[in-house]
């Protein structure tokens, strides 16, 4: 048996021994047990080192709330977790655990140095300290700061655990699984409602489990508790989640809960997920949160063996653990005076009872009377003692708001209180008010914004007679608003605990407050000092007090500090609580996960991945592939030995030599459809549409209302009143949807149906000089003679037996086809293109052979050579703009001063001076490069590529007013060197087209 | 994730199924030839940006493909009404009368 257990005590099974480890060392505790209840069954209070001074810490709390004693736990590769909650992890047979922010050990750490340096690191350390001098900042501060900061480490390893999510749906939602949430569950689920009832807790309970002394319906509080459980647990309508933290708390009563499923199983099955995110959407919640503790503010009060009284409480009576052997209690509220009682009675010597207030109940000054327990009322404490455990506590009188002379009692632990905070992170996650209340001094839920109801603690009743009876009130109007008339269950109560207190900035001292250290945030080490220094520096608003100070900015949220926080900025700023106002709880109510938020949306399910029908082919055949949109596409080809630039000059040579094969299935397709699909088509495209013939297809751009250039693609007349068009790979959703806009709400009265083919159809593009060779045995229906079909022509025929739509067009500058077959044929027709091509030696060619041949010819690619400020004008393309047309989209702006001002970026080609220097894309252009830095940029190289058929560099860019520069040299500079070029043309290759014209 | 009402499909859904589209009842000139600069920046560019009822589009893409009309309050996020394209803008009465 561990040295601080009481036998018998609790509800950990004292049969089952669980044997774990911390720094190294091997530590036995029971099941039941949480890392902290178990270390401190072995007398170990030290479990942490403070993130800025590196102080030693101890635990504070026994809940989600502790700021001090966070761990590493570890159980093999990639399953490490930093700032895990001492208080909250529970222990399993092998569980590995490690202390933080110490170096070398935690015993002794050169850290530490850093809390005899206190004064460089006073509130707004970050903005006055390393200010100077200003190289220092890269070279020193920052690597320093970086490695003496933050909390633990981040797994270095992909995480090999998976993790779930679900919707679900309810009437009524219960957060808490105290008291109050029993008894709301209780009534909600009588009253036949869906009913979730849930608790961060491994154990439903809350308060009870830590307050066995209440009898409630004539059973003692734990009896009790397993038949409440049990009813739920036999109603099929409801639904009880433990290890469940409500995280966030959304519009329209969507709560976001993070259902922990394997962290505190020594053997987690296989295939389990280790935590589960729910998105509830619940007709009604019902918050039962219950209140947190509040530490007192005195010099000294982070020494390890500091702790909250309730949380003492709770390892007494539910883990069967007594924090000390001379525990002392200091404390503003009656609760602490009962954690003396039971550690009394538990045979505890307690080495007093400190309480500020000079009023305490005669009951309890008699109880402590009874059990020989001194009192000292109307005192304060001045300080504490001990290196790595607090040895004494120092307590003065209070003589007219003074601290008198200073008695020393020994102790090795401070059990302290200073009233409680009712829990409203939640409510506050709504935008719900909160209303100041002056009796207790604290905030409570005030205008509601959602269908909540809060219960208990939460929104400041005491003792668990007034949790109940208010649960289940709150429950019974829950229900009743999701439909189910339910009736208020009743409870009777006897043996309850009352609860008043008084609230209190720093406790008064004898010695000199500005060398105290009396914390309020212990996590981010923020001393009552620092937030009236901060007020004195001119932080008047509680919002910039919290983040000169880091004042709840830690990972606990501010749980402990924000009250005491406010209480000291108003007592420094002169004003009222309520004035100053509290900061903003935002979710996530506690540290989640990254996997909880992932879900199933990791690895291959992180996004979906199109395929064409040709993919496996391409997949076979050895390309290699790059994500464009959501598509996956072959990007080259290479054959034994190459690498990409080879494979690429390779492909470009043979297909201006004889013939390439290239999937453009990606290419979005849209049919326009519908008598007024001509003048649909003339309002949306800059082109005329009325005179193109059927059978004939034209370049078409579209632009969006301010002028810029939004999408082309080539589209093809079908029939009078069908128009098939193609839109860039990634735009053809954007395309559609503004299509659909327009239709919809600006021109309901055209008749036109617009639909979606891209995934209809596979596309072949067939580029090279023997492309029609290749394809006129195959074709039946349309003579494909360049009189017949000439450049810019679609006709309906068959393709190697398949129905297809056959386009004319060139998008490399060759005599070009693409084949647009039913997509279930895509791959039958690239095998036969394949086989029949042999004869002409046809090489497959990927989306880097097409962007280099599509260069070599001008033609851009919009989202590349165009990045939304470019207009038709500036991109070279005023000849695709139908000047006759009274109205298109965007063409009023093309009007527009700006657009029509000189100085605009304008698309031009650049070739380098050296013909081997291919420039970086993305590259910034300069017209002087010996002007001084920063230098005056005036353009940026839009595609760059190696043209295997000029034996040079190529590269588009945008550069101010570059149409008149044409023949002028400019430099782009990089890192190495500066690179000049010289202004050209964007048609590098076969300038007069006179090989489309085969 | 707010729950909106399809006017359209009479259902109400998540949000994850709709997208945003913009204010509302700026309607494009029959012909914008006849706006001067500064009328066509105005139809262009400048918006309400409400603090409080906002008159805004919104579309189901991924249900009935339509657009629709919708009055949300900026500073709640609260729905108070979705109608249907076309439909006239509800006067500030009908709008009160709602909101009770």
């Amino acid at each position: 048996m561990s040295g601080f257990r009481l036998p018998g005590r609790g509800r950990v099974n004292h049969d089952r021994p669980v044997g774990f480890s911390f720094d190294g060392d091997s530590y036995q505790g029971l099941e039941g047990d949480t890392v902290a209840s178990a270390l401190l069954a072995n007398g170990v209070h030290l479990m942490g080192r403070s993130f800025k001074y590196h102080r030693p810490r101890g635990v504070v709390t026994a809940g989600p709330e502790e700021p001090n004693a966070l761990l590493g736990t570890s159980r093999g590769e990639g399953r490490s977790e930093p700032n895990t909650r001492a208080t909250m992890q529970e222990i399993y047979s092998g569980l590995t655990t490690t202390s933080q922010n110490r170096f070398p050990s935690l015993n002794f750490d050169l850290g530490a140095v850093n809390d005899h340096l206190g004064m460089l690191f006073s509130a707004g350390f970050y903005y006055k300290t390393f200010m100077w001098p200003k190289s220092f900042w890269d070279r020193v501060y920052e690597p320093v700061i970086r490695r003496a900061a933050g909390l633990g480490v981040s797994p270095s390893e992909p995480d090999p655990d998976t993790y779930a999510s679900r919707f679900v749906h309810c009437d009524v939602l219960v957060v808490g699984a105290g008291p109050a949430g029993l008894a709301a569950a209780l009534s909600a689920g009588r009253a036949g409602a869906r009913t979730l009832l849930i608790d961060e807790g491994a154990e439903s309970g809350g308060s009870l489990l830590s307050e066995p002394q209440a009898v409630i319906d004539g059973k003692p509080a734990w009896d009790w508790l397993s038949s409440a459980l049990d009813e739920l647990d036999g109603m099929v309508n409801v639904t009880v989640l433990s290890r469940t933290t409500a995280i966030g708390y959304y519009h329209q009563n969507m709560v976001g809960l993070v259902q922990r499923l394997t962290d505190h199983l020594a053997e987690p099955p296989a295939d389990a997920p280790r935590e589960r995110m729910l998105r509830v959407r619940a007709d009604q919640v019902v918050l039962a949160q219950g209140a947190i503790e509040k530490p007192l503010v005195f010099d000294g009060n982070d020494r390890p063996g500091v702790m909250l009284a309730g949380a003492a409480l709770t390892y007494l009576n539910r883990y069967g653990v007594r924090v000390g052997d001379r525990p002392v209690v200091l404390t503003s509220h009656d609760s602490a005076w009962y954690t003396a009682f039971d550690l009394s009675d538990a045979g505890v010597p307690v080495a007093g009872i400190v309480d500020t207030r000079t009023d305490v109940d005669l009951d309890l000054l008699e109880n402590a009377r009874s059990r020989g327990i001194v009192i000292y009322t109307g005192h304060t404490a001045s300080s504490t003692a001990g290196r790595l455990r607090v040895t004494s506590l120092r307590v003065n009188p209070i003589l007219n708001g003074k601290a008198g002379p200073g008695v020393t009692i020994e102790c090795d632990a401070v059990l302290m209180c200073g009233g409680w905070t009712p829990s409203l992170h939640l409510f506050s996650h709504t935008k719900g008010s909160l209303r100041w209340d002056e009796e207790t001094r604290t905030y409570l839920p005030g205008e509601r914004t959602e269908e909540v109801h809060i219960a208990g603690a939460g929104r400041g009743l005491w003792g668990t007679g007034a949790a109940l009876a208010d649960g289940a009130d709150a429950g019974a109007k829950a229900a009743d608003a999701a439909g189910h008339s339910a009736d208020v269950s009743q409870f009777d109560v006897t043996g309850d605990r009352g609860g008043t207190g008084a609230s209190n900035v720093e406790l008064p001292t004898d010695r000199n407050p500005a060398t105290a250290k009396a914390f309020i945030d212990f996590q981010n080490d923020v001393t009552a000092k620092d937030i009236r220094l901060a007020v004195r520096e001119g932080m008047h608003s509680i919002e910039h007090v919290k983040r000169y100070t880091t004042n709840g900015m830690a990972t606990d949220q501010g749980k402990l500090s924000n009250i005491n926080g406010l209480m000291i900025a108003s007592d420094a700023l002169g004003r009222n609580a309520p004035e100053v106002g509290l900061t903003t709880f935002r979710p996530p109510y506690s540290p989640t996960t990254f996997g909880a938020f992932c879900g199933y949306h990791r690895g291959e399910r992180f996004e979906v991945i199109r395929t064409t029908p040709i993919d496996p082919w391409a997949e076979e055949n050895g390309a290699v592939f790059e994500p464009v949109a959501l598509w996956r596409r072959a990007r080259y080809f290479p054959q034994p030995g190459e690498d990409m630039h080879t494979a690429v000059n390779r492909e470009c040579a043979a297909t201006r030599k004889s013939l390439g094969i290239f999937d453009a299935s990606t290419l979005g397709k849209i049919e326009v459809a519908g008598p007024d699909a001509v003048e649909f088509m003339n309002r949306m495209y800059t082109n005329p549409w009325t005179k193109l013939g059927v059978g004939r297809c034209r370049y078409g751009l579209l632009l969006g209302e301010d002028g810029f250039i939004r999408d082309d693609g080539v589209i093809g007349r079908l029939s009078p009143d069908l128009f098939h068009v193609t839109t860039t790979t990634g735009g053809a959703p954007r395309v559609l949807a503004m299509m659909e806009d327009y239709l919809q709400t600006e021109w309901p009265d055209l008749k036109v149906w617009l639909t979606s083919t891209t995934e209809q159809w596979a596309t072949i593009a067939l580029n090279g000089p023997n492309a029609r060779k290749l394809l006129e045995p195959l074709v039946e229906g349309q003579d494909l003679s360049d009189d017949a079909f000439p450049h810019m022509s679609v006709a309906e025929c068959t393709v190697a037996g398949f129905p297809a739509r056959l386009f004319r067009i060139s998008f490399t500058g060759e005599l070009g086809f693409e084949v647009n077959v039913p997509a279930r044929h895509g791959l039958d027709l690239w095998k036969t293109l394949m086989a029949e091509g042999a004869q002409y030696d046809i090489c497959p060619y990927g989306t880097e052979t097409m962007h280099v041949l599509r260069a070599e010819k001008g033609y851009i690619i919009v989202g590349q050579d165009t990045d939304g400020t470019v207009t038709p004008q500036d991109a070279g393309l005023s000849w695709a703009i139908g000047k006759a047309k009274p109205d298109f989209v965007g063409k009023r702006s093309l009007a527009r001063p700006d657009l029509v001002a000189s100085g605009r970026k304008q698309l031009v080609g650049l070739m380098t001076v050296d013909p081997k220097t291919v420039l970086e894309e993305g590259a910034q252009i300069v017209a002087d490069p010996n002007q001084p830095i920063p230098m005056k940029m005036i353009g940026h190289v839009t595609s760059s590529y190696w043209s295997e058929a000029l034996g040079r560099s190529i590269a588009m860019a945008v550069v101010e007013d570059g149409f008149e520069r044409k023949g002028d040299t400019l430099h782009i500079p990089m890192p190495d060197k500066t690179h000049a070029a010289v202004v050209s043309g964007t048609v590098f290759y076969d300038p007069e087209g006179d090989r489309l014209k085969l | 994730m707010l729950l909106i009402h399809c006017p359209y499909c009479d259902e109400t859904l998540p949000e994850a199924e709709f997208v945003y589209a913009g204010e509302a009842h700026i309607a494009r000139p029959e012909d914008p030839s006849t706006y001067d600069d500064e009328a066509w920046r105005d139809f262009l560019f400048i918006r309400t940006n409400a603090r409080g009822r906002h008159f805004e589009r919104w579309r189901h893409t991924h249900g009935c493909g339509r657009f629709f009309n919708a009055v949300r309050d900026t500073v709640s996020d609260r729905f108070l009404l979705t109608y249907r394209a076309g439909e006239p803008r509800p006067s500030d009465a009908e709008l009160e009368e709602l909101a009770k």
